[in-house]
């Protein structure tokens, strides 16, 4: 018996026989009417999915080669996102475009059960970073794959996509722009930093105890404290409005975005400074080597992972925190958000939410790849 | 050779190096003993300029080391440390190359020059110079530190403690091997220890130090008889200097006519090793065989022990 198959199994049970398969809504806004699995899908599909999905369910229950266990878990999920597909289309009476059919509590169950089966089989065949990326992105086309197929288009966050694609896809650009621009920018700052708090010993304290407080500030309150100055500089300083810089907007997301991710990039160098082996920078010393290339061909190539790391965590931290930057104005998959908890349609929040998880756990399995390939090499 | 003149180094007004005056022959091995905190580390830093003293000179050839850059200096110099200090994240042949890179010697040059030291090491070139330090046994990690030490041909070449880090069966083999290549390229070394012993299986010439000052620069040989200070005696070990003594002397220079039974030991063995086969199988005398297998005569026990004394005229 397997341990963990005992809760994905159990997990299953309870979506199967207990939870709604699927939600059934008049219209967006209005509250929904559980469907189970049975019901949502057409006869005589509804019966395949649902012995498919017992047997894989009790499959995970004995101990199995992990291979088969991986198997059978990815054609699980993707059982799953046919049948919610299937689910849509069925459930939608012929030429109502107000009924709305979202994925219910039994699905998210199912969801979460055989994900946690492959994610269990993908860690103990332990692959290589470069197979990680490979599955990342089959796993990427193969949603891709499903959208673009139309599989999808009955499921009420694609009929909230389908009336604001263009808004969708500019919002995506911004919140990357955020996310990616504001780490960028604390690299391009943190790293130098991070080295100066190395080399001078009593700046070390002085700049992460201030970077601690700054990333103890609520972000909402963060956005308020900005608005004064930036508003300052918007006004007195030329062409600073020009550039886009404003009290609200994007330009206070971007600074404090840019201000959280300060501490994790300097904080990871000081760290992966100090981990250098002392005897290798005394031997790099006595060899003849220069201050800059002790630095650029001792120190920063053996502080890389750990700086690597820092970068993952700002980089996973600011594609979830740009969401707040709508609430400022700041644009980004946050607009969705907001909009959806403004007009209580949560398929319209899904809309900002699920891009948003997908993002930050595509970069957070892709830079685990890249630091465990550097660290490989170092 | 490197002339230290009147050399000082004080740390916020506390004297870690003070007046030391002393010139290295070249071609020689001189081993600077001390215990912790003596300034040896210190004085040895300084001939490279890793620390900057704060009065004094130092010549190299003639030379003052203060006429060149610090890192250009350092390219000039071999320098191999405790624990070896070989970069993590290069292979042993990168690691090997380190100097003559900086000095923008050709490709072909320096896998010229890796391979030769690599052999003479002991390592095979093809196996060891695309491997990471950390696939490497310790004995061989130091082989490779000193193989990076001497990569750029220096003429000097300056060691903190080399074998520091070492079991004591691989650091005799490690300090015979360093003997050996020291006569090959000829190259003046000087090397830091703690450790007696080390100091008189290696050294030409011994510079004592206590408390920043050098108290006795002198031969082994004299080191052991006439040691200048009650600090010097203490750190030969009283109780240990016959038999230190007897291991500078070569079995040769003992022989006596006659014949003996048994194993025979070789001439070139030093004393205290003769010393011990007598004493470990009750034998009077053993015969001593020449490199060629040829029997040169006999060494005895009797003519072991009177030669033992401090009084007997051994030779410096």
């Amino acid at each position: 018996m397997d341990k963990l198959g005992v809760v994905i199994t159990a997990l299953a049970a309870y979506a199967l026989l207990i939870s709604p398969f699927a939600t059934f809504r008049a219209n967006r806004i209005v509250p929904g009417d559980p469907v189970g699995l049975l019901n949502a899908v057409a006869t005589p599909v509804n019966g395949l999915v649902l012995a498919l999905l017992i047997a894989i369910a009790l499959l995970a229950l004995v101990k199995t080669s992990v291979i088969a266990r991986l198997v059978a878990s990815v054609v699980a999920i993707v059982a799953l996102c046919l049948a919610i597909g299937l689910a849509a289309q069925h459930l939608t009476p012929e030429g109502n475009s107000y009924a709305r059919v979202a994925p219910a509590s039994g699905f998210w169950l199912l969801l979460f059960a055989f994900a946690l089966m492959a994610t269990d089989a993908l860690t103990r065949l332990q692959p290589p970073p470069g197979v990680r990326i490979l599955a990342l992105l089959v796993t990427a086309l193969g949603i891709a794959a499903l959208l673009k197929s139309g599989s999808w288009d009955g499921l009420s966050i694609l009929k909230e996509y389908s009336t604001r694609a263009a808004s969708f896809w500019r919002e995506v650009g911004t919140h990357v722009t955020l996310a990616l621009g504001s780490l960028a920018a604390a690299t391009v700052i943190g790293l130098p930093l991070g080295l100066l708090c190395h080399r001078i010993r009593p700046l070390r304290a002085a700049v992460l105890n201030s970077l601690n407080i700054i990333q103890t500030i609520p972000s909402i309150a963060l956005f308020g404290l900005l608005i004064a100055p930036l508003g300052w500089i918007a006004t007195h300083v030329p062409g600073a409005s020009a550039v886009g810089i404003a009290g609200i907007g994007a330009a206070p997301a971007f600074v404090a975005l840019f201000l959280y991710s300060l501490l994790p990039v300097v904080a990871n160098t000081v760290t992966g400074l100090a981990g250098v082996p002392q005897a290798a920078v005394d031997a790099a010393r006595g060899v003849g080597m220069t201050l800059w290339q002790r630095l650029t061909k001792i120190e920063l190539p053996l502080a890389f992972p750990v700086i690597l790391t820092g970068i993952r965590i700002v980089l996973v931290q600011n594609i979830g925190l740009a969401t707040i930057a709508a609430l400022i104005g700041g644009g980004g998959l946050g607009v969705f958000v907001f909009q959806g908890v403004g007009q209580t349609a949560m398929d319209l929040v899904l809309l900002g939410a699920v891009p948003t998880v997908a993002m930050a756990f595509a970069a957070a399995v892709l830079l685990d790849a890249i630091i465990d390939k550097v660290r490989m090499q170092a | 050779m490197i002339e230290i003149d009147t050399l000082c180094k004080s740390y916020d007004g506390v004297e870690v190096v003070r007046d030391v005056t002393l010139t290295i022959q070249p071609r020689t091995i001189t081993v600077i003993v001390g215990t912790s905190g003596s300034g040896k580390t210190t004085l040895l830093r300084m001939i490279n300029r890793l620390v900057e003293p704060t009065s004094g000179t130092i010549k190299l050839d003639g030379e003052d080391n203060r006429s060149l850059p610090g890192y250009e200096l350092r390219r000039r110099i071999g320098y191999a440390i405790q624990g070896h200090g070989l970069f993590p994240h290069r292979t042993v042949g990168q690691n090997i190359a380190t100097v003559p890179s900086l000095l923008g010697w050709s490709k072909a040059r320096i896998t010229a020059r890796v391979n030769e030291l690599l052999t003479l090491f002991q390592l095979d070139p093809a196996a060891f110079a695309p491997r990471f330090p950390h696939e490497l046994s310790g004995g061989q990690q130091q082989r490779v530190g000193v193989a990076r030490a001497l990569a750029a041909e220096p003429n000097v070449l300056l060691m903190d403690e080399p074998f520091g880090a070492l079991d004591p069966i691989i650091r005799a083999k490690a300090q015979d091997d360093l003997k050996a290549i020291q006569k090959h390229f000829g190259t003046t070394i000087l090397l830091v220890t703690h450790d007696m012993e080390e100091a008189i299986r290696l050294a030409d010439m011994i510079a004592v130090m206590d408390k920043g000052c050098v108290v006795q620069f002198a031969p082994p040989s004299e080191i052991l008889t006439k040691p200048a200070t009650d600090f010097v005696a203490t750190l030969i070990g009283t109780s240990d200097r016959p038999f230190r003594l007897m291991s500078l002397a070569k079995v040769g220079d003992a022989v006596e006519p006659g014949s003996a039974n048994g194993l025979a030991i070789a001439a070139s063995m030093n004393q205290r090793d003769a010393l011990a086969e007598l004493l470990w199988s009750g034998r009077q005398a053993l015969p001593v065989t020449a490199a060629d297998g040829r029997v040169l005569g006999r060494i005895t026990l009797e003519g072991l022990t009177a030669r033992a004394g401090h009084s007997s005229g051994h030779p410096a």
